[in-house]
């Protein structure tokens, strides 16, 4: 086997002429014009593979930052708000000492090509990113998106990714509270694989991703480093480096929960002992990002010998060991007098644990190996200075026409019996139907703190049993409503998130989000995404919550199609005591029910145009972001103060759909009465924002309908908890046992 | 004075601290204990938690039952000590071969978690004493592993014996034979079970039911009342 000599930084001073992959690698030449006037000189080939994966549009977000910026410039005054964005997830201060991290991460292009190990690994990676806050995790939500229900593949791809999901989550021990699951044929080549999780720890506790105090050590812990998730490597490998190694990596890593949760619990063990000075987990882009951004963040340099890192496969190249994505794998800088103690716990729970290198005095990175210096960059420059583009946007030339196809304008049902026939076909469709099967794949009692897990309308974690304070989180997004208009459809999906986080009865402090598009090189996907961010960041600062951090996910397209624009929100509340919390079911019969909020005739994007119409056109429904917050707030005392004993949000079925839910899961029908001045069509069906149906028992109706009053807040009694039938007088009634089977058989007949 | 049951935690093990928990609830003392530490710290009881100790690799319970601490457990079982299997636990004690027979993954091959309705057929035991025979309790159940398996003559003697403690009523959530939930030894003193009796203690939390705290009450009263 012949080995062309190693390539030192002195080597590559002296062959300035040779040419290196720069294009496999995914840069383009003025990237790699930029790289070689920031050394001074051409790059090692360990060097180039740093700078390609750091550079990459998914770690160095170069489409999106100039639009990203927006959520800073326009964060809210927030006391909440203890880590911003930037770091591995933001930390919010939820009172008593406590504070919470959450984050909602992507995983969509592995998680179509290997589904099972693709959301695996999702799971995996986003709950480093908590644990490396400091937190210990206590839950994640998974929102997810598919192609056709009824199409073939969707058949392959779904399955994998919930079991991925279960068989990684259910194995750390972390319950799964949230989420959605939502079909759509333009996700058919692209499905969404976000993964979101939330973590607690006390104020004191918190810990970020920098490496400071020279002489600190720097410590690699978890799983070997192996060869997966490498991809571009493998060229880099076979091309230049060494040609007897197999060609072919699978670039989609593999998980292996049971190393997660070993690493979970001697990573919380080394935080209670303060054995850590600096932290960051290994993600995407591995080594090259965990060493770069913990130097450049830090006070000093960086060295590193490379030759200590634990292998799996003897024969991985440096720039290989650099790229890898292997999973489960921590970096931690510990002060040298601590070191022992570190790898003491670390040998505890069988986990391996290698001084791979020293926090040094200059504001160099400098990786060795095999004795000679293989990188020697400044760290900031791979981690911070990437490129930024400027991408051309421009509305699509479709737009109009889209939003001139008006749904209002729709047939609609003419007869009772046709109205019923369309609930029917509603809460039986795909995406209206029971996601049971789904979820009841995912463990939602591990922890024993879960006071509420989905269907609810966000889910809930007790974090103190003494206090019985709590957190909740819900995560929405309507692609339908932001193809029509990405800018409302994003503003629309913060207060979708916002109002499921209140109807629990939990106060909504901060958002997290996930924005999914299709290629940033195609002008009308920019403007999307552009409109979209635009949306969220004005909607989050009249709202009061600041954006924490997120993930972009860009190339969600397959040829020309690109998916339906789709921020997908996450927010977080707050409650004080968990027992105060209001939940979906309807629970007593004679409860009164009463509809909060305007209702006009919106149609546009509707669950009911696609269902019954397969029509996606017009516009989707108004975005009145004050009404939002005094819904909120209305909810938030009613919870507080015993006035309501069930709430339901209004979103994609509109309240038919509510009702339906509600009386299903509470086993209690409902008698409604369509109110003056609406017909049943609308009162049924309509998707107006800013609404939710609540069940007021009769002790306190005249309390809460005053309180209402009051603040200004429209309220309709629209029917009583009753029977055992959704029963709209007048118009049909629906046996809830026939209810039950049209929304609950739908998914197992598609898909077990 | 109250009773010290002792929790262990094996790598990969999830409901320890829950367990701990629920016997704190019950009122007795929960004393955690270290899977690579034979000693168990004088405690009158032993739980078995629930999760994926050793991540289920080569087989549900596999590898644990090979810990330093179970040589201990085993001796004392079979000298008497109380002991309780919750889901991995149970699957551990059969690998112990303190209780007969053993689990397959699911017949319907995925991962269920549900609230499981069961009915108590052996209230005599050291950990259900607190319920009555042919009480009818919802418990979560949660499992990969829970497909409980024995030959006939086995199954036949644990009939015959009283020795089947919980079966599953109205659905049978992973094709167990005999709608088998949980066993007993001989003894009455080693129980296993699949569904998870500590995430039914508080009634806010969960399953929103309180139907799993008498197993720590029971284990309580007997080791006070000894």
């Amino acid at each position: 086997m012949s080995r062309t000599p190693l390539d030192t930084v002195e080597h590559a001073a002296e062959t300035p002429d040779v040419e290196l992959p720069w294009a496999e690698l995914g840069l383009k030449k003025d990237e790699y014009e930029r790289v070689v006037e920031i050394l001074g000189r051409r790059p090692t080939g360990a060097e180039l593979a740093m700078y390609s994966v750091m550079w990459s549009e998914h770690c160095s977000y170069k489409s999106s930052k100039v639009h990203l910026r927006q959520f800073g410039e326009k964060a809210p005054q927030s006391d909440a708000l203890l880590v911003g964005i930037g770091e591995n997830a933001g930390v919010v201060d939820v009172g008593q000492g406590y504070a919470v991290t959450f984050k909602v991460e992507s995983h969509n292009h592995p998680s179509y090509v290997e589904p099972y190990q693709g959301a695996a690994t999702g799971v995996g990676g986003i709950v480093r990113d908590i644990i490396a806050m400091g937190a210990r995790p206590v839950a994640v939500v998974d929102p997810l998106r598919f192609g056709a229900a009824d199409h073939p593949d969707t058949k392959r791809v779904l399955p994998g990714v919930v079991a991925g999901i279960g068989g990684y989550g259910n194995c750390l021990g972390l319950p799964n509270i949230g989420g959605e699951v939502v079909f759509d044929a333009c996700y058919q080549g692209n499905p969404l694989v976000n993964a979101g999780a939330i973590g607690v720890m006390r104020h004191e506790d918190i810990h970020l991703a920098k490496a400071s105090g020279t002489g600190n050590k720097v410590i690699l812990y978890g799983a070997r480093t192996g060869g997966d998730g490498i991809g571009g490597a493998s060229i880099l490998a076979s091309e230049t480096f060494d040609d007897a190694k197999p060609s072919k990596r699978p670039a989609v890593q593999v998980g292996d929960p049971f190393q997660e949760k070993l690493l979970i619990e001697c990573t919380l063990e080394a935080f209670r002992e303060k054995l850590v000075v600096g932290i960051q987990d290994l993600g995407a882009a591995g080594l090259s990002c965990a060493t770069s951004e913990l130097a450049s963040n830090g006070s000093g340099g960086m060295r590193v010998t490379l030759d200590d890192v634990p292998l799996r496969d003897s024969t991985l190249s440096p720039e290989e060991i650099l790229m890898s994505e292997s999973q489960e794998r921590m970096c931690a800088v510990v002060e040298p007098a601590k070191v022992d103690r570190f790898l003491e716990i670390c040998a505890k729970w069988d986990v391996i644990a290698t001084v791979i290198g020293e926090v040094t005095d200059g504001d160099r990175l400098e990786i060795y190996w095999h004795g000679g210096k293989i990188v020697d960059v400044d760290p900031r420059t791979v981690a911070h200075e990437g490129p930024v583009y400027e991408r051309p946007y421009a509305r699509p030339s479709w737009q109009d026409a889209l939003q001139a196809d008006d749904a209002n304008k729709l047939p609609r049902p003419e007869t009772a019996e046709e109205l019923k026939d369309q609930v029917r076909k509603l809460v039986a469709s795909p995406n209206q139907a029971s996601k049971k099967w789904i979820t009841s794949q995912y463990d939602h009692f591990v922890q024993g703190n879960t006071v509420l897990a989905q269907p609810e309308d966000s889910g809930m974690i007790r974090i103190d049993e003494e206090t019985g304070l709590g957190v909740a989180i819900a995560t929405d997004g309507n692609g339908r409503y932001a193809k029509l208009d990405p800018y409302a459809g994003a503003q629309l999906a913060l207060a979708e998130a916002y109002r499921n986080v209140a109807t629990t009865g939990a106060k909504p402090l901060a958002v997290s989000d996930c924005l999914n598009f299709g290629s940033p090189e195609d002008p009308a996907v920019m403007w999307q995404f552009a409109e979209a961010i635009r949306g969220l960041a004005d909607a989050c600062q009249q709202l009061g919550t600041p954006v924490t951090g997120g993930n972009v996910s860009l190339y969600n397209q397959t040829g020309e199609a690109a998916i339906h624009p789709t921020p997908v929100v996450a927010v977080l509340g707050v409650i004080d005591d968990v027992a105060r919390r209001t939940p979906v079911a309807f629970r007593e019969e004679g409860q009164l029910l009463y509809l909060l909020g305007d209702t006009r005739e919106e149609f546009g994007g509707s669950a009911w145009s696609q269902v019954i119409h397969d029509h996606l056109g017009g516009l989707p429904p108004q975005v009145d972001l004050e009404r939002e917050r005094l819904l909120a707030e209305i909810l938030i005392s009613a919870s507080r103060d015993g006035m309501i004993d069930s709430a339901h949000d209004l979103s994609d079925g509109g309240l038919v759909q509510a009702v339906v839910e509600s009386a299903l899961l509470g086993g209690k029908g409902a008698r409604l009465v369509v109110p003056d001045g609406l017909d049943a069509f609308t009162f049924l069906f309509s998707e107006s924002a800013g609404r939710a149906v609540v069940a007021v028992p009769r002790s306190e109706e005249l309390r809460f309908t005053d309180m209402c009053g009051a603040r200004g807040l429209p309220v309709t009694r629209i029917g009583v908890v009753d029977g055992d039938a959704v029963d709209v007088q007048g118009e049909f009634a629906l046996s809830l046992e026939e209810l039950r089977e049209a929304h609950e058989a739908t998914i197992p007949a598609l898909l077990a | 004075m109250t009773a010290r049951i002792g929790v262990v935690t094996f790598p990969g093990s999830l409901d320890d601290r829950d367990t701990q928990r629920a016997i704190k609830l019950a009122g007795a003392e929960p004393v955690a204990l270290w899977h690579k530490d034979k000693d168990l710290k004088q405690v009158d009881a032993v739980v078995l938690p629930g999760g994926f100790s050793y991540g289920d690799y080569l087989r549900a319970g596999a590898i644990s039952r090979f810990s330093p601490v179970m040589e201990t457990v085993i001796e004392q079982a079979k000298s008497g000590m109380p002991v309780l299997g919750i889901c991995n636990g149970f699957q551990i004690l059969t690998e112990a071969h303190l209780l007969p027979g053993g689990m397959l993954g699911n017949d319907h091959l995925h991962f269920i978690c549900r609230d499981q309705k069961l009915r108590v057929e052996n209230a005599e035991t050291s950990w259900t004493a607190d319920y009555t025979a042919g009480q009818e309790i919802h418990i979560p159940l949660k499992n990969m592993d829970g497909r409980y398996v024995a030959d006939e003559r086995t199954l036949d003697m644990l009939e015959a014996e009283g020795r089947v403690a919980f079966r599953y009523l109205d659905f049978n959530p992973n094709g167990s034979l005999r709608d088998i939930a949980g066993i007993t030894n001989e003894a009455g003193n080693v129980v296993g079970l699949m569904p998870h009796p500590e995430h039914a203690v508080e009634p806010l939390i969960g399953s929103g039911r309180t139907d799993g705290l008498p197993f720590f009450t029971s284990i309580l009263k007997k080791l006070v009342n000894a």
